[in-house]
């Protein structure tokens, strides 16, 4: 958490500092005064030697290397710095083969898988290097029907536990999915997919227009916007279920629903008034309680997941959209954004954080590039995250505060990226049809 | 249709004929010892309509043709020439029936003509004339950027409109707010949301029943014009009206 705290800080820090300048693209390091740790993960050894262990192996190893890699607290060390024969349990490791360069690292993970009786079965290690007389920190064993997508599910797990123990505590997301809008059926409906991209299945088909979904925390119900002749209703998928199931519906439009961190309830914003306005509703239904009254367009809410004392939201009561904040009764409204055209927040799970998609430079002869910034809400002080054109909209926090996915049409098409909360490490997880609005769930 | 009256034409024909045969072959019998003399071949007759389906309140024309017939008559048209043409006004649906007669034998011929009942038929011809004014009169609002405000020219277009809709008062209509592909798509909604509603007060401040009025957002959802312009977008930023059935 400390940690994560001091990257976010020298990466804020560096951006407020430059904030004022004509150019504001700050490229800040991550490893600024904070050590990555270095992790060595040899391939795990495999028990059985026929071709197919060989297959899950490589889905294995595959999987756990990019898990870590993308979980951005790690300097990987490169596998051609380690020793001949790599290790496949404890009695194998000699650390000095580890603690000195060349891979001088200081964590190994190992460990060896086989398949039995139709089972893939994976036992795997975590060593402190560096300390001789206890080094073992994690010692795990996992056993699944034997097939590619167990493979893949035990390497994230395994990940997860070496992320939890390595990151300050904070659970890894190689669990997590996300969900978002695509149109590669013809139709814009709800898709989910692993937070690496892999999986992709589509979840809703009402072959009408659904649009942002909002995964339930605890990871049972997506709420979204669907829209009949009759209008716009928040809608509820039963991920349970696989059907959807019945909520409150209200006159004019009714859209963007977010969940509070603890489930209870719902945020979302309706015109059943007169202009969209926002409220707030039992997630189990009943009557909404009205947040906002102005004549300009209130969308987009978000809450602050960490007290959900806190509302963050979009309006146009003043001309262009910009963000506000306000508590979550509605209460102290505050304007966080001074110009330009600001949408799309989402609050960190550690509460000190918005992201948001703007155009700070709206208007005629203005480059008018829509890129993801982060606000420190406290201070205000924002950096700007992307720099690679198009537009970039709809950002949603991981659930470990580290990372971020959002939509961007950079490449042509409007695809799914993910990167770190500074804006590095980004990678592209959909190519087919347009993809936008995702978010991210919890494991 | 046609090709089963055919076949059915044909089948009386041929029955017609069968029996005539028979009938002859029977007077031969009967009247062997006399001289006989000769016997006018039987009468053949047809008769179609057209069209053979129509509204209530349309006309068809009937059409008649036969040979050797002394005598043919059409039910409710009475006597007739031999051949000929006549146009009837049937209220619901009918089956004409016309008759040939000589010496030697009758020939019947009949065609239907089928009358869909008046209430289906004259409505929907009615509605799609009142869709058509409508869509042809009504004329959309367009908006500036990020913007739902009804300005100049276009309090003048909804004037228009609301003179027309006060002509038509049984028509009631949608109005749909749209958005150029530009920005958030959850806030677009709204603003989409707010150019319907901008458009729907101020028709019911000309005096328009709020009760004929819906209204709905498509946001960008559903782009007029599809290309990244401003000449496209400016297409998008509308309040569109269409037609409740």
């Amino acid at each position: 958490m400390k940690r994560l705290l001091a990257i976010i800080f020298l990466v804020l820090s560096a951006g407020a500092g430059f904030s004022a300048l004509p150019q504001d693209w700050i490229r800040t390091g991550t490893g600024l005064g904070v050590e990555k740790i270095r992790l060595a993960v040899p391939d795990f050894k495999v028990t059985t030697n026929d071709p197919v262990s060989q297959g899950f192996a490589i889905t294995f190893n595959n999987t756990l290397w990019k898990d870590l890699q993308a979980a951005g607290i790690f300097d990987l060390v490169g596998k051609s710095f380690y020793p001949m024969a790599p290790p496949g349990s404890p009695p194998d490791v000699r650390l000095a083969d580890w603690d000195q360069p060349p891979p001088n690292a200081n964590m190994l993970a190992f460990g060896n898988l086989g398949v039995d009786g139709g089972y893939l079965s994976v036992q795997g290690w975590l060593f402190d290097v560096k300390n001789a007389q206890s080094p073992q920190v994690l010692g795990k064993q996992y056993r699944e029907e034997a097939n590619d997508a167990n493979a893949r599910i035990i390497a994230h797990r395994f990940a997860d536990e070496i992320i939890f123990r390595l990151g300050g505590g904070i659970p890894g997301i190689a669990e997590s999915r996300i969900y978002f809008i695509s149109n590669r059926s013809g139709h814009k409906e709800v898709w989910g997919m692993d937070y690496d991209g892999a999986n992709q299945k589509q979840i809703t088909h009402n072959a009408s227009i659904a649009l942002s979904p909002h995964v339930s925390p605890d990871g049972t119900r997506i709420a979204y916007a669907g829209v009949n002749k009759d209008g716009w209703q928040i809608q509820m998928w039963s991920l349970e279920l696989a059907r959807n199931v019945s909520f409150p519906r209200f006159n004019g439009t009714n859209q963007s629903p977010a969940w509070s961190s603890d489930g209870k309830s719902l945020a979302f914003s309706s015109s059943y008034t007169g202009h969209s306005n926002l409220y707030s509703i039992d997630s189990s239904g009943g009557v909404p309680r009205r947040l906002t009254n102005d004549k300009g367009p209130d969308v987009s809410p978000t809450w602050n997941p960490k007290t959900n004392a806190q509302i963050g939201f979009v309006s146009g009561r003043t001309g262009l959209p910009q963000i506000y904040t306000m508590a979550s009764d509605g209460t102290n409204v505050v304007r966080v954004t001074d110009q330009g055209y600001a949408v799309s927040p989402s609050w960190s799970p550690n509460g000190q954080f918005l992201v948001f998609a703007w155009i700070r430079h709206y208007g005629p002869g203005a480059p008018g590039a829509s890129d993801i910034y982060l606000m420190d809400v406290a201070s205000r002080q924002w950096v700007q995250l992307t720099h690679d054109g198009g537009r970039n909209d709809f950002p949603s926090w991981a659930p470990d505060g580290r990372h971020i996915v959002y939509q961007s049409n950079r490449n042509g098409r409007t695809q799914l990226f993910m990167m770190l909360a500074d804006g590095t490490q980004t990678k592209q997880l959909t190519t087919s049809g347009e993809n936008t609005q995702p978010n991210w769930g919890n494991k | 249709m046609q090709l089963t009256k055919v076949k059915w034409f044909g089948l009386v024909l041929a029955l017609a004929a069968a029996m005539a045969v028979s009938g002859c072959a029977k007077k031969k019998v009967a009247q062997a010892p006399p001289p006989p003399p000769p016997p006018p071949p039987a009468p053949t007759a047809t008769l179609t309509s057209n069209p053979n389906t129509i509204n209530a309140g349309q006309a068809s024309t009937l059409s008649w043709n036969t040979t050797n017939a002394t005598d043919v008559s059409i039910d409710s048209l009475g006597k007739v020439g031999p051949s000929g043409s006549a146009q009837v006004l049937p209220s619901q649906s009918t089956t004409y029936r016309l008759v040939a007669k000589n010496e030697s034998g009758t020939q019947e011929a009949t065609a239907r003509i089928t009358v869909n009942p008046p209430s289906a038929p004259v409505a929907p011809p009615s509605n799609e004339g009142d869709a058509q004014l409508f869509q042809q009169n009504m004329k959309d609002v367009f908006f500036e950027y990020d913007s739902y405000d009804v300005t100049g020219q276009y309090t003048q277009v909804l004037q228009q409109d609301a003179r027309f809709l006060q002509q038509h008062p049984n028509m009631s209509f949608t109005i749909e707010g749209h958005c150029d592909e530009r920005g958030s798509t959850e806030y677009n909604l709204a603003l989409g949301d707010n150019r319907a509603l901008a458009a729907k007060n101020s028709l019911v401040s000309m005096g328009i029943a709020a009760s004929r009025i819906k209204t709905i957002s498509y946001g960008k959802e559903k782009p007029f014009c599809t290309d990244a312009t401003e000449a496209c977008w400016q297409q998008n930023r509308r309040a569109h009206f269409a037609y409740n059935q």
